[in-house]
């Protein structure tokens, strides 16, 4: 340093107060705060503007009116002429979780079967698989919809001329009529029969885990598994004499009766569904199996593991890590896809709520702001529930 | 050695390898029937396609009905069911690509499908020279230019269309333009605002992607059809077209902050430091050093939300638009056309329609994506 010590100290550098990191960020910040807090103020003002010369009062209160109009499917009671509009609510929000949540089940089974047979050795099936997936990702789920709905079940014979199903049911453009359980005794045993059965059928499968880690000798898992939770229910039904007693269809001169209905654009909504996001699921599978690197299928044959054992022991936990995020992922997006329900009127949360409520009330804010929360809630729930597995689930870096 | 009766002296002749190893046949063993199991799936396939492809080709191709002026051409005659009826869409083609666009106007369609396509290609050819001007004229000139042409300018000559008018491809090729023009730069910005150091900027960002990713596209669009026209003073009132695009546009922006904050993240920090080490600012930093790289290595993924977006436009009938889909809707239910193979007919047109258009972006996506690839594997050289 050739600075002389006694010398006058520099003057600190003359910089404005404009250039300090930490005001611009508290200036920039206070605008942005500024302009949302204007923006949400014209905002409210002109809503109230617009409901006032429009004569509609705020609030939830018409929640409790009688809604007076009638659903195609309920899985509670309701009527048009005593419930409110919070049971409509109710009903569509179930309307939704059925068809999302067998939407699920379904998608799952058939983009497991797609995904696993996209990596198969046999050329046709790998190809085959292949032009499912292209085909179906590249043409909007609309379209698949429609053509269920109106090409394909529209287009049925009509119920004079239904096709018979074996066991049964038949199949016309007014649905799908199915035999139907009648029950008499009550569908309490069996309910309690599948929650005894879900609980042995867990304390199998830890007592399993503990003998193989004790001894290294394995016990079948999967079949008693699945006979814990299959069979009581049906010993209590048939104790109970539920389903002893069967209600079948019957075509009348006009009209169907007896049996269970099933309504052709739920038929469609779920067939859609389905297919779509199954072809999206067969890609998330496929990824997940090819990111297990080669050598680990190659250590586990070393370690003298059959193929099925590999594939349950060594590849699938670790596929399982990488699958189940995007997994996630599209079940949210099939229950988010279910809302085109609209489109086929599909009594779904939407179509119900956002649809004919709002159009017999006119409480327009109210109404999608809780259509709205419901779907944020599922997919933040679902998140947050993601986040803890994968907190749970991360590899440990020694 | 001495005793030996025979001694070869040289090799034997190579014996070809068994039939059943090589050639057509061997190719079939291994591939389709290494194993019982993949003898039984082959099959099971094998019919499966069977039972599948002979339908659909004789529905397409074979009884289609290719010309026709009504319904009488494609009913069925004497029993025999017929096919694809092609008739119908041949007669309704002008509907489904310009909607009820008034017919002496038509030309500026065409004049604004030329224009896109030209500065799409311009803008998505790796090679193409200026590209920078190509940024600048789609997502600056060609949206002036397309809406003077579209709408009308009476000044200059061209009478107003008024935008229910407006259908069929137009609109759907409308809806995803201005979907991409309008979400990328706001998802651009929202992507920078999740990775801000400013709390408040990265709150409002996080809250408003989350937010929107949580809900679906359809609420999304009857927010914006019956909420919108509240929050604006009555005398605004956005017609439909304009509460769709903005609900799309919104629904976009969400994601496509997604697809760039990835692309953020994987530009390694050394080069933001670098970027300040020249002295540059913040917006110099991201517009001259960060955005051209992340940009670059996320168009595989902003191709692939822009095919989610292009197939999602048919959701836009929510908000009472005449989309190309729902054109083939209309058409299919005109009594004058009603046949029971019209539906059928309607969707597979459309199908091949939005499936040619998907998978080619699909391609074009993983072809920059191998390209990226290569150019990394090859030391940065594109």
């Amino acid at each position: 340093m050739l600075r002389d010590v006694h010398g006058p100290e520099p003057a600190a550098p003359r910089e404005s107060l404009l250039y300090d990191p930490r005001l611009r960020g508290a200036l920039y910040q206070a605008a942005l705060l500024a302009l949302i807090v204007v923006f949400a103020v014209a905002i409210v003002h002109n809503v109230a503007e617009n409901l006032a010369r429009n004569h509609i009062t705020s609030g939830f209160g018409f929640l409790r009116d009688t809604a007076g109009f009638d659903i195609s499917q309920t899985l509670i009671d309701y009527s048009s002429s005593t419930s409110t509009y919070a049971r409509a609510f109710w009903v569509g929000l179930l309307n939704t979780l059925l068809v999302a949540g067998l939407g699920i089940v379904l998608a799952t089974v058939l983009g497991l079967l797609v995904g696993v047979a996209r990596l198969s050795g046999n050329w046709l099936v790998a190809r085959t698989a292949g032009a499912y997936v292209t085909i179906v990702r590249n043409v909007p789920l609309l379209l698949h919809l429609l053509f269920w709905y109106n090409a394909v079940l529209k287009a049925l014979p009509d119920f004079r001329n239904s096709l018979w199903l074996p066991g049964g049911g038949f199949l016309n453009n007014r649905g799908l009529f199915l035999p139907k359980p009648a029950f008499e005794g009550g569908a309490w045993p069996m309910v309690a029969a599948f929650a005894a059965g879900v609980v042995a059928a867990a304390l199998w499968r830890t007592a399993a885990q503990r003998r193989l880690e004790r001894t290294g000798r394995e016990w079948p898992v999967a079949l008693p598994m699945l006979a814990f939770v299959a069979v009581p229910p049906v010993i209590a039904a048939l104790a109970s004499g539920v389903g002893a007693t069967w209600s079948f269809p019957q075509l009348g001169r006009f009209n169907v009766s007896g049996g269970a209905e099933v309504l052709p654009e739920f038929v469609a909504l779920l067939v859609a569904l389905s297919i779509y996001t199954a072809a999206f699921i067969a890609e998330v599978v496929r990824a997940g199996l090819m990111s297990v690197p080669v050598g680990q299928s190659e250590a586990a044959a070393a370690l003298g593991l059959r193929r099925g054992q590999a594939l349950r022991l060594v590849i699938i936990p670790q596929a399982r890590r990488v699958i189940i995020p995007p997994l996630t992922n599209q079940y949210l997006n099939l229950t988010k896809n279910s809302t085109l329900a609209v489109a086929i009127g599909y009594p779904d949360l939407v179509q119900v709520f956002a649809g004919t409520v709002l159009n017999v009330t006119g409480q327009a804010v109210e109404v999608i702001t809780i259509t709205l929360a419901v779907y944020l809630v599922i997919s933040l729930a679902t998140s947050a529930a993601m986040n803890w597995y994968q907190a749970r689930t991360a590899l440990v870096q020694r | 050695m001495s005793g030996a009766a025979y001694v070869r002296r040289e090799p034997a002749p190579r014996l070809a390898p068994p039939l059943t190893q090589v050639g057509a046949l061997g190719w079939l063993r291994v591939n389709l029937f290494s194993s019982w199991l993949n003898t039984a799936l082959t099959v099971v396939v094998l019919a499966l396609l069977l039972w599948v492809l002979p339908p659909l080709v004789r529905f397409l191709f074979i009884d289609a009905v290719w010309s026709g002026s009504d319904r009488t051409a494609c009913l069925a005659t004497d029993g025999h069911e017929a096919g694809a009826c092609w008739a119908f869409v041949r007669e309704r083609l002008f509907y489904f690509i310009y909607g009820s666009y008034p017919v002496a106007e038509r030309w500026r369609v065409d004049v604004f499908f030329a224009l896109f396509a030209v500065s799409t290609g311009w803008l998505l050819w790796l090679d193409a020279p200026r590209r920078g001007l190509a940024a600048i004229v789609f997502f600056v000139a060609l949206p002036v230019l397309s809406y003077v042409l579209l709408y009308g300018w009476p000044l200059i000559g061209l009478p107003v269309v008024d935008t229910s008018l407006w259908g069929g491809v137009l609109v759907t090729v409308v809806v995803t333009a201005v979907g991409i023009a309008t979400s990328l730069p706001l998802g651009i910005l929202l992507a920078l605002g999740r990775r801000s150091e400013m709390p408040t900027v990265r709150f409002f960002s996080i809250a408003f992607i989350e937010f929107v990713r949580g809900v679906p596209l359809v609420t999304v669009l009857f927010m914006a059809s019956v909420m919108l026209p509240l929050f604006v003073p009555p005398a605004w009132s956005p017609d439909k077209l304009i509460r769709a695009l903005t609900g799309v546009m919104l629904f976009s922006a969400a994601y496509q902050a997604e697809v760039v904050r990835a692309g953020l993240e994987a530009i390694p920090r050394g080069q933001y430091e670098a970027a300040r080490a020249l002295g540059l600012g913040y917006w110099q930093m991201n517009a001259l050093v960060v955005l051209p790289q992340a940009l670059r290595i996320t168009i595989p993924n902003i191709v692939n939300s822009v095919i989610a977006l292009f197939k999602d436009t048919t959701l836009v009938f929510v908000a009472g638009i005449f989309d190309f889909l729902r054109t083939i809707e209309v058409a299919r239910s005109d009594p004058k056309w009603a046949t029971p193979v019209t539906s059928a007919t309607g969707y597979a047109f459309a199908a091949i329609v939005y499936f040619v258009c998907c998978y080619g972006m699909a391609r074009y996506a993983d072809n920059v994506e191998r390209r990226l690839a290569r150019a990394d594997r090859d030391g940065g050289r594109r």
